[in-house]
C-alpha cells in the first residue's frame, strides 16, 4: 500500500486504483461510451446489418439482372416462354382472343407467371408482371431507386437543415425570424399535398434555373422535393437546441477569443448538436423511403417505366385479382427497410442519449 | 393573454402570405416554359395565348403577375370564375372550389371518424407502454407501434382493402364507396372503417410512441416523487399528475396531425378506397399534371393548417401557463 497523497485529486484516485487493483483507469469519451452502448443493443445492431444487406442487394442489381436473370428492369418478354421445372409456361398468357372455330371474340383476364422460385434457372424468381417483366430484377432496381432518393434527400435535407439551424441560432435576431418563418412556411402545408404540387410542377418541363437542368422524369425531381418539404422537421428542433447552446459559457467564451463565427458555428455548436443530427439523420431516411412510396403510389414522383417500390405498388393494384404478389411483395421490402432504419434509429438516440437509461428502467 | 393573441395572430397571416407567394411560385414560375402556352391547353390557338398572356399579365413584372393571380382567386372563391383562372382546370375546365366543396363531406366524415380513433388508441397505447415499461406488454406493444409507423399507407391500404373487401367469396367489408351520412349512418359507418383502420394505424403508432416516452420522461419529475410522497394512490399519480402533463405535447401534434388530414393529407387512403373526397380529387390531377385542381387543394390544405395550428397555439397557452408570455 502506497502512502495516501495528501492532495486527493482525479489523478491520484486512478494512481491508487492502479496500484490496488493493478488496473489503470482509463478516460472514455463519449463516442466510446455511446459505440459501447450501441453495441450490447444487439437488436438495434442487428437491424443495422438488416439494413446494410437490403442496400447491398439493391446495390447489386444490375449484376443480379444481368448475370442471373438475364434481363433488364425494362425488358419485356411477354410472349416468351419459360421453363419451369422442366415444363414450358407462357410468361404473360390468356387475355382476349379470336377464337378462330366460332369466330367469335372471347374476352378473357390475363394470367402472368407467377413465382418460380428457383425453379427456372433464376428466371422470374418472383414472376412476371403484365407486360412480362422480371418481377425480382424490377423489386431490386426499384429498390436502388427508392434507396437512392431516401438516403439522397436524407442527406441534402439534413444539410440544409443544420446549416439553416446554425446560421437561425447563431446570429438570431433577424436572420432567426427569417428562417424560422420559412419553416413556417413549409410546415403550413400538408407535406404529402405540397410534394406533389411541387413534384408535379416540375414534371411539366423539369427544373431548368440557376444553371441546375433537371429533364423532367428524372429521379432527382422527387430527391429534391422530398428533401425540400421535410426540411423544418430536422431543423426546428436542432434550431431550438442551438438557441439554448448559444446562451452557453463555452459559445462566450470562444467569442470572447475572437473566434469567428464560422468557427464557432461549426466547431464549437456542430459537434454539440450532432448527436440529435445523426438520429434525426437515420429517422428521416425511414421517413423519406416512406414519402417516396406515396409520392410514387400517386404518379407525381418516380415516373415509369423506371421502377419504384411506390411505383411498383402502384402498377401491382391493377393486377391484384390476378397476381396479388405484385403490390404485396414491395411493400413487404418498403416495411423491412423502414422497420430496420426505424429500429437503428432508436438504438442510437438510446446510446447517444445519456438518460436513455433513465427512460427504459424508470 | 390578448397581446399573445394579435401577435399570433398576424403571424397567421403573415404565413398565409407566404403561402400564397409560394403558390404563385409553383404554379408559374417552376413549371418553366411560358405559362400561357400551358394555360391555353393542348393545339391552343395563337390568338388565345396572346389572350391569357395579356390577362395573366405574363408581360409584367412578377408582382402584378402575383397581383393578378391573387384576383382571380379570389373571384374563385366568390364563385366568378374566368376562362383561364387559377381555380379552373385545364383539363376539362371544372370550378375547383365546387369539386373541393363536393369533396368534403367524405373528407370530413373519413378524418373526423379517423382522428376519434387514432386520438383513443394512440394515448391507450402510450398510456399502456409506459405503466408496464420493461415488461413484456410493453415490448409487445411498442413493437406494434414500430411496425405501424413503418408501413406505406398506400400499401397497407390496398393490402386491407384486397383481402378484406374484395374477396369474390363473402367479403368482410364492403368495397370502397361513400354512402353519406344523412342516407344511412349504419352504412356509412360501416363503409369507412376500413379506411378509418387505414388512416389511424400510423398517427397510433406515432401517437403511442410519443406518449410512452413523455410519460416515462414525467415520471422521473420531482412534481411525481412529491406526489408519491404524499401518499397518492399510483392511479391517481399517473392519471392525474404524469398523463395529464404528458398529453400536452399531444394536443399540439393532434391538431396539426388533424388539420393535415382535413386539408387533403388523407390523400392516399382517399385514392385507394376511392372515398371521392378532396385529397382523391388532388390525386385524380396528378396523371394529367393539371396544376389548378392540385394547387387549389394545396390551398384549401395549408389553410387549415394554419388555422389549426393558431387554435392549438390558443390552447396550449391556456393549458400550459408557462408558455403565454412568449
Amino acid at each position: 500500500m502506497a502512502e495516501p497523497a495528501t492532495d486527493f485529486t482525479l489523478d491520484s484516485a486512478a494512481l491508487l486504483a492502479a496500484e490496488e487493483h493493478e488496473v489503470s483507469i482509463v478516460g472514455r469519451s463519449p463516442t466510446y461510451l455511446a459505440w459501447r452502448r450501441l453495441r450490447r443493443n444487439y437488436v438495434a445492431l442487428f437491424s443495422l446489418v438488416v439494413f446494410v444487406l437490403i442496400v447491398a442487394c439493391c446495390a447489386l442489381a444490375p449484376v443480379y439482372a444481368h448475370r442471373i436473370a438475364h434481363t433488364g428492369p425494362n425488358e419485356i418478354h411477354a410472349t416468351e416462354l419459360v421453363r419451369v421445372n422442366g415444363k414450358d409456361r407462357q410468361v404473360v398468357g390468356g387475355g382476349s382472343y379470336l377464337d378462330p372455330k366460332t369466330n367469335q371474340f372471347v374476352v378473357r383476364g390475363i394470367s402472368v407467371l407467377g413465382p418460380t422460385w428457383w425453379h427456372a434457372d433464376g428466371r422470374f424468381v418472383l414472376g412476371s408482371d403484365a407486360l412480362g417483366r422480371d418481377v425480382a430484377v424490377r423489386l431490386l432496381y426499384g429498390g436502388l431507386n427508392s434507396l437512392k432518393i431516401g438516403i439522397g434527400s436524407a442527406l441534402i435535407c439534413s444539410f440544409i437543415a443544420i446549416v439553416l439551424a446554425l446560421i437561425a441560432g447563431y446570429f438570431r435576431g433577424w436572420a432567426d425570424w427569417i428562417i424560422s418563418r420559412f419553416f413556417d412556411l413549409i410546415w403550413a402545408f400538408p407535406v404529402l399535398l405540397l410534394a406533389i404540387a411541387l413534384g408535379s410542377a416540375l414534371q411539366i418541363n423539369g427544373f431548368h434555373h440557376f444553371g441546375i437542368n433537371i429533364k423532367p422524369g428524372s429521379l432527382w425531381i422527387p430527391l429534391l422535393v422530398i428533401s425540400y418539404v421535410l426540411i423544418p422537421y430536422i431543423g426546428r428542433p436542432l434550431r431550438g437546441q442551438i438557441l439554448s447552446l448559444r446562451e452557453k459559457e463555452f459559445v462566450e467564451a470562444a467569442v470572447g477569443q475572437g473566434a469567428s463565427p464560422l468557427r464557432i458555428m461549426f466547431s464549437d455548436l456542430l459537434p454539440n448538436v450532432a448527436s440529435t443530427a445523426l438520429v434525426f439523420f437515420t429517422l428521416i431516411i425511414a421517413n423519406n423511403i416512406l414519402t417516396e412510396a406515396g409520392l410514387s403510389y400517386l404518379g407525381a414522383g418516380v415516373q415509369p417505366p423506371n421502377p419504384s417500390w411506390g411505383t411498383l405498388i402502384a402498377s401491382g393494384q391493377d393486377q391484384i385479382h390476378t397476381a396479388p404478389w405484385l403490390a404485396i411483395i414491395p411493400g413487404i421490402a418498403i416495411v423491412l427497410t423502414v422497420l430496420s432504419m426505424n429500429i437503428f434509429g432508436d438504438g442510437l438516440r438510446d446510446a447517444l442519449d445519456p438518460r436513455a437509461k433513465v427512460r427504459v428502467e424508470h | 393573454m390578448a397581446p399573445f393573441v394579435i401577435r399570433r395572430l398576424i403571424g397567421m397571416v403573415a404565413v398565409l402570405f407566404g403561402v400564397s407567394v409560394l403558390v404563385y411560385v409553383v404554379f408559374i414560375l417552376v413549371p418553366g416554359g411560358d405559362p400561357a402556352q400551358r394555360m391555353a391547353g393542348k393545339n391552343p390557338l395563337p390568338a388565345n395565348i396572346l389572350n391569357i398572356r395579356k390577362k395573366w399579365g405574363f408581360d409584367k413584372p412578377f408582382y402584378v403577375q402575383y397581383v393578378r393571380m391573387m384576383q382571380k382567386a379570389g373571384n374563385g372563391l366568390i364563385g366568378k370564375h374566368g376562362e383561364y383562372d387559377i381555380l379552373t382546370s385545364f383539363q376539362n375546365r371544372q370550378n375547383v372550389v365546387h369539386e373541393i366543396k363536393r369533396g368534403i363531406p367524405a373528407t370530413f366524415s373519413l378524418c373526423i371518424g379517423a382522428g376519434f380513433i387514432w386520438l383513443l388508441f394512440g394515448v391507450l397505447v402510450g398510456f399502456f407502454s409506459a405503466v408496464t415499461a420493461g415488461r413484456w406488454s410493453d415490448r409487445l406493444i411498442t413493437t406494434f407501434a414500430l411496425i405501424g409507423v413503418s408501413m406505406p399507407v398506400a400499401w397497407l391500404a390496398v393490402v386491407l382493402r384486397y383481402f378484406l373487401a374484395e374477396q369474390p367469396k363473402k367479403p368482410i367489408f364492403p368495397d370502397g364507396e361513400y354512402v353519406p351520412l344523412t342516407a344511412d349512418p349504419v352504412q356509412w359507418a360501416f363503409h369507412l372503417l376500413l379506411p378509418w383502420f387505414c388512416l389511424s394505424v400510423l398517427f397510433i403508432g406515432f401517437y403511442g410512441r410519443v406518449l410512452r416516452s413523455n410519460m416515462l420522461d414525467a415520471m422521473n419529475e420531482e412534481y411525481v416523487r412529491t406526489a408519491k410522497a404524499k401518499g397518492l394512490t399510483r392511479r391517481r399519480v399517473l392519471l392525474r399528475h404524469v398523463l395529464r402533463n404528458s398529453l400536452i405535447p399531444i394536443v399540439s401534434l393532434f391538431g396539426l396531425d388533424f388539420a393535415a388530414v382535413l386539408g387533403g393529407g388523407a390523400i392516399l387512403t382517399e385514392t385507394v378506397f376511392d372515398l371521392k373526397g378532396v385529397g382523391w380529387y388532388a390525386a385524380q390531377s396528378v396523371g394529367d399534371l393539371d396544376l389548378p385542381p392540385i394547387m387549389g387543394v394545396t390551398l384549401y390544405g395549408s389553410f387549415f393548417i394554419v388555422v389549426f395550428s393558431a387554435l392549438v397555439d390558443f390552447m396550449y397557452a391556456f393549458l400550459d401557463p408557462r408558455i403565454r408570455p412568449t
